[in-house]
């Protein structure tokens, strides 16, 4: 196996390219991962640019109309419904009416805001956005980049929290055994006994309060069994391994054979899963904030556009779900490849 | 093979205690004091001492523990914090209109993925079967929300083939026109992975010994994938659809809530908004001991299946 002959890079007339740099060059023979890693790089760029506050900074400015259609379809695309300047209380924000208890406040929210920009800029509103306006006359594409990166950053941090604790504990587990092994066998089989949905509701439950890094706790702390599972069997199987037993008899210590000599030769598992758990902690997300117990009223995500979009739907207004549809699709979809594609290059073995 | 079954069901009993222990840390630890939730926004203090005193949560843990425990042994979740309603009754009536979508929806997604997993594994490498893999990918990365979002404007709202939403009272009724909508919409969704982790199983069925010797038999290829190939790209997602069940049983909350369906799935919802913490905690417990028991089912099957299997 490659990995272990790459860790060892003093032996004599062992020239051949490590397991990184082999991995890299297939990786960037496969040419639909290469696009895939180009496009999630680039939302990367986004993310930053929209964190740092060099786009998007004002995306709660209320620019156009309320409900200002795209600019290719005219101002009169949007006629059909309630006309612009009138407040917009003829749709509820909450989609689901029946139970109407989905964020009450945020229409209290809205209409203090829509108040307060009323006064003042109502006069000076454009007609008619680059990709369409929501509810307050706020620019959809600015809330689709600036829903991005909260997305992104959820999925990104919920994703690393996951991995490493699946990471520590599967390392810990694999490598002592014995009592350890049993006590973390039995946390895995309790999380995985609750599918994990129902588990992120029940948690979200309880702590009943929202935002950003409660959302990547949440994810988080019940994501980490998947990894736990890989890491402790490839510990399992390196513990025993030629180069660890070498280690033991020139006195390496535990702490150090578990994460300087092992580590490495398992970390193609653990970046495969932080891959794999930035796609799943982005649904996630998407879902726990479009019902409303997601990120918190004044932060805008795709699961709260979406949330936001589905009475506007009925309206006939159909660009905010669209921007935040294709901008979720894009991503997962390039990171979904990449992931793939970072699978084969790292593993050659599967197919 | 009893042997097997008892000390598998021997094993339940940590596990299920860790899932106890879990969901009381959570709701009777983490959770806060729930009186305060149920005394409403003027909270008088007599009244949150007596809602403590009702639910006991002024003893100490230990002793909230063993009720707890007590509750989970007898089955007896107490009454529903918002509707009075007891939590037993809540399952009892939520049940049916949930299995009336999702048995439909089972069959239907597992045969319908099966055919598309076993058509584009025998066209392995070509430029089909790619892009259909890729299609899976973009399908599996757009949100369930934007799938029942438009399919429910656009099929209900703008053509009126379905209802919008609701539930009747009959089961035809209910089955025929109610779940259709909420069936196609999961059928689609499950569709794109479901092909996916199948083709993976044809795959590895199609590279096996047997097959080669069919062929070289001069079998058809008709008979080859149909019969040879499938019987045994079957057992494992046979075993998957089982394990997946409990997941779904739960998971369908979008759908029955999107589609005002009475189900399991809407009430977890319902309970997460209120805080309705009976009905939750409830539900984690049910659903783990269904997780539990179907994993038990589902390795029984693959033994019955598959004679090569040892349970061990």
């Amino acid at each position: 196996m490659n990995a272990g002959a790459a860790s060892f890079p003093g032996v004599p007339g062992s020239a051949s390219p490590g397991l990184w740099a082999l991995a890299w060059r297939r990786l960037r023979r496969d040419r639909v991962g290469f696009v895939s890693l180009a496009i999630v790089l680039l939302f990367l760029a986004l993310m930053a640019a929209s964190g740092v506050g060099l786009i998007a900074a004002d995306w709660s400015k209320e620019v156009g109309v309320s409900y200002a259609p795209p600019g290719f379809m005219g101002p009169g695309a949007a006629d059909s419904s309630a006309a612009p300047s009138f407040a917009p209380d003829a749709s509820p924000g909450s989609p689901i009416e029946e139970t109407g208890i989905a964020d009450p406040l945020a229409e209290t929210l809205a209409e203090i805001r829509k108040e307060l920009a009323g006064m003042s800029a109502s006069e000076a509103r454009a007609p008619t956005l680059a990709f369409g306006g929501d509810k307050w006359g706020r620019d959809v594409l600015k809330k689709a980049i600036k829903g991005t990166e909260t997305s992104m950053l959820v999925g990104l941090v919920a994703a690393a929290l996951a991995v490493f604790l699946g990471t520590v504990f599967g390392a810990y587990a694999g490598y002592y055994g014995g009592r350890a092994d049993d006590f973390f066998n039995w946390i895995y089989s309790v999380f995985t006994s609750i599918p994990y949905l129902l588990l992120v509701l029940a948690i979200a439950a309880v702590l009943n309060q929202k935002g950003v890094l409660t959302v990547i706790l949440i994810l988080g702390l019940t994501g980490w069994t998947g990894t736990f599972r890989l890491v402790r069997a490839e510990y399992m199987r390196h513990k025993a391994r030629e180069y660890v037993l070498a280690a033991d008899a020139i006195g390496v210590s535990h702490a150090q054979r578990i994460f300087v000599h092992i580590f490495p030769n398992v970390s193609h598992v653990v970046l495969v899963q932080l891959s794999l758990h930035v796609v799943l902690f982005i649904k996630s997300e998407v879902i726990l904030s479009f019902l409303g117990f997601g990120v918190g009223v004044d932060t805008v995500s795709w699961g709260s556009m979406l949330n936001e979009s589905s009475s506007e739907l009925l309206l006939g207004q159909w660009w905010q779900l669209a921007a935040a549809t294709v901008a979720m699709a894009v991503l997962v979809t390039a990171f979904s490849l990449f992931t793939d594609a970072l699978r084969d290059a790292l593993d050659p073995r599967l197919k | 093979m009893l042997a097997y079954v008892v000390r598998r069901s021997w094993q339940f009993v940590p596990t299920l205690l860790g899932v106890v222990l879990l969901v009381f840390i959570l709701f009777n630890w983490i959770g806060g004091d729930p009186a305060y939730l149920l005394a409403g926004k003027m909270p008088d203090p007599e009244r949150i001492e007596n809602i403590r005193r009702q639910l006991g949560v002024d003893r100490p843990y230990a002793v909230q523990l063993w009720i707890f425990i007590k509750q989970v042994a007898t089955a007896d979740f107490g009454v529903s914090w918002s509707t009075n309603e007891s939590v037993s009754a809540i399952f009892a009536t939520r049940l049916g209109p949930s299995l009336t979508v999702l048995v439909p929806m089972l069959v239907i997604s597992t045969l319908m993925s099966m055919a598309a997993a076993m058509f584009v594994a025998y066209l392995r490498g070509s430029l089909t079967d790619r892009a259909i893999m890729i299609g899976c990918t973009v399908g599996q990365s757009i949100s369930i929300l934007v799938y029942i979002l438009v399919f429910q404007y656009v099929l209900a709202y703008r053509f009126g083939w379905f209802p919008v939403q609701g539930w009747g009272s009959g089961f035809a009724e209910n089955l025929f026109v109610y779940s259709a909508l909420p069936v196609i919409v999961g059928v689609i969704v499950s569709l794109a992975p479901d092909t996916r982790l199948y083709r993976s199983f044809f795959l590895e069925e199609i590279n096996q010994d047997y097959v080669r010797t069919a062929r070289a038999k001069g079998m058809s290829e008709t008979r080859v994938m149909w019969v040879h190939v499938l019987r045994n790209a079957a057992i494992p997602i046979v075993t998957n659809v089982m394990i997946q069940l409990p997941g779904l049983l739960a998971g369908a909350f979008l759908i029955e809530r999107f589609f005002s369906i009475p189900g399991i799935g809407r009430e977890v919802i319902l309970a997460v908004e209120r805080s309705d913490f009976p009905v939750i905690k409830a539900v984690t417990i049910y659903v783990a001991i269904a997780t539990m028991v179907l994993n038990l089912v589902a390795d029984l099957l693959y033994k019955a299946v598959d004679p090569r299997v040892q349970l061990k």
